[in-house]
């Protein structure tokens, strides 16, 4: 489904992911895990059109992507769910959700049934769809954005660290809701610091340092053979 | 009671020529974070639209729609020369482009049209008044106040109602996170340039009604006016703008009915003075804008 060959990006003069491969088959959740610095969120925003790579190239259902523009990327069929939690604060939680399905926006029946879906896998966001997003909570406004990633309708979805700074009872909450995602067959792309969280969904995962991955395979075999906190605590 | 109705008229009429031009000059800066410095010229394409069809027999109408569509098209045009180029480059280059726009624009007005005042031809209404409970009103003034009523619900409408309008709420607030939602940029930021550029072609009619002539320089006043007036309301709130308008509209109005004749010439010092003041309380503004997205 997605495919990334010997990626490279640099942030100005700082080479940040220095030619790393990786593949997400259909309906897979892959997990990316590495320390802060690794350059997990990099990769992310590469992948989502946000940031340039300086070499390597990355295929959506074997269609390049490498240099589209985040509007293309989008319309391509990938939905990215940045770590910054960007709600649009001042629009309401249902505006939010209307721009989610801008790429789509002349199907207003399909809209309706996908808001519908929506809606169902997270009835607090229909509870509050009047209220400005800027006055949700920190777990309500990363269920908005997920949710509104989904009306984008993707067939590949892009996670980067959904429990970032969320209690751990929500955390928990938003991992039952990536697990019901990846159960309806979405392709699944999730970056996590949440080592064990995120090993417990994936189907796979690559761990990445300095901008390498440093190793790859089941979340058992990683579980079994790699040293995660050695990677985690840079030693 | 005359004096009153007077004094609202003024308040009114001068406010809504302000917010509209703060409105025209906020819709760029809340997507791009940048202060059109070409704004004013738009204003001045608008009056020599007006002043070169004045010749040609057209209806009054017709050039003031042309003036519009000049405004609109220089509005686009803007972007396209000046900050398409280098909007990814710095904020300092797009701010020196779009002072040298600004220029060029002036400096072709002096050299191939004239340095001098030039008449616009306006219909008699701009010079007719009617009298209302006692007071003596220019109907252009009505005009004013009825034109900026309708344009300011037709701004909220769009912003709000229609799918382009929250999407460029959303790229003000977030412009890379709108586009990872598929709003395609180059659009909305097109979009918006032809938006200022309309507001600027209907406050330029209107402005020109006040004056009579067109000169190069003419888009000075109204773009400092406009400046001011977003600063006080709140660089980046579309609403704050319009308050920022009419609060420097009704300041500027009571200084010109309470200073006496030799104050009256430092009216704008008191003016200032007091913007200074409003700022020292509220230094962001009246109004807050969205929560900050980064520029891109």
């Amino acid at each position: 489904m997605l495919d990334v060959r010997d990626l490279s990006v640099d942030y100005g003069s700082i080479r940040a992911v220095r030619g790393i491969s990786f593949h997400l088959a259909k309906g897979e959740l892959v997990s990316l895990l590495g320390a802060n610095g690794a350059g997990k969120s990099t990769t992310l925003k590469c992948i989502a059109g946000a940031l340039k790579a300086s070499g390597g190239s990355i295929t959506l259902g074997g269609v390049a992507i490498t240099a589209s523009s985040p509007e293309q990327v989008v319309r391509a069929g990938l939905a990215t769910v940045p770590e910054t939690r960007d709600v649009f604060p001042d629009l309401t939680v249902a505006e939010n959700l209307m721009l989610g399905a801008y790429i789509h926006r002349r199907d207003r029946a399909g809209n309706r049934d996908n808001l519908e879906r929506v809606h169902t896998l997270f009835p607090r966001l229909a509870e509050r769809k009047h209220q400005a997003a800027g006055t949700l909570s920190g777990g309500e406004q990363q269920m908005l954005v997920i949710a509104r990633a989904l009306m984008s309708r993707p067939t590949v979805l892009l996670l980067d660290e959904p429990s970032l700074g969320l209690a751990p009872a929500i955390v928990d909450r938003i991992f039952e809701m990536i697990d019901t995602l990846k159960r309806t067959g979405l392709t699944i792309f999730l970056v996590e610091q949440n080592v064990n969280q995120a090993l417990a969904l994936a189907d796979r995962a690559y761990v990445l340092r300095l901008g390498k991955i440093v190793a790859s395979g089941t979340a058992d075999e990683i579980r079994s053979t790699t040293d995660l906190s050695a990677h985690y605590l840079g030693g | 009671m005359a004096f009153t109705i007077q004094f609202v008229i003024d308040v009114l009429s001068l406010g809504g020529a302000y917010a509209l031009m703060a409105l025209g000059l906020v819709i760029i800066y809340g997507i791009l974070r940048l202060v059109n410095f070409a704004y004013g010229e738009l204003i001045m394409v608008a009056g020599y639209t007006l002043y070169l069809t004045g010749g040609s027999g057209l209806p009054w109408i017709v050039m003031a729609v042309l003036a519009l569509a000049m405004a609109v098209v220089f509005g686009i045009f803007t972007d396209y020369a000046a900050f398409r180029p280098v909007r990814a480059k710095s904020v300092t280059a797009v701010l020196i482009t779009s002072f040298a726009f600004s220029n060029l624009l002036q400096n072709a007005a002096l050299l191939f049209i004239s340095p001098r005042p030039r008449y616009v031809p306006l219909p008699e209404i701009f010079s007719q008044t009617v009298v209302i409970a006692g007071a003596i009103t220019p109907v252009r003034n009505l005009l004013t106040i009825a034109a900026s009523i309708v344009l300011l619900a037709a701004v909220a409408f769009l912003m709000r109602k229609t799918t382009l309008g929250i999407a460029m709420r959303a790229a003000a607030s977030n412009f890379t996170m709108a586009r990872m939602l598929g709003v395609p940029a180059n659009l909305i930021i097109s979009l918006a340039f032809a938006l200022s550029g309309f507001l600027a072609g209907v406050v330029g009619i209107l402005w020109i009604g006040r004056i009579g002539t067109v000169v190069p320089g003419i888009g000075l006043e109204p773009l400092l006016v406009a400046f001011i007036a977003t600063v006080i309301g709140g660089m980046r709130s579309l609403p704050g703008a319009v308050i920022g308008g009419f609060l420097l509209a009704f300041i500027d109005t009571t200084l010109n009915y309470t200073l006496s004749q030799d104050l009256l010439k430092f009216r704008d010092a008191f003016t200032f003075g007091l913007v200074i003041l409003i700022l020292l309380w509220r230094p962001d503004g009246l109004i807050k804008g969205p929560a900050s997205g980064q520029r891109t």
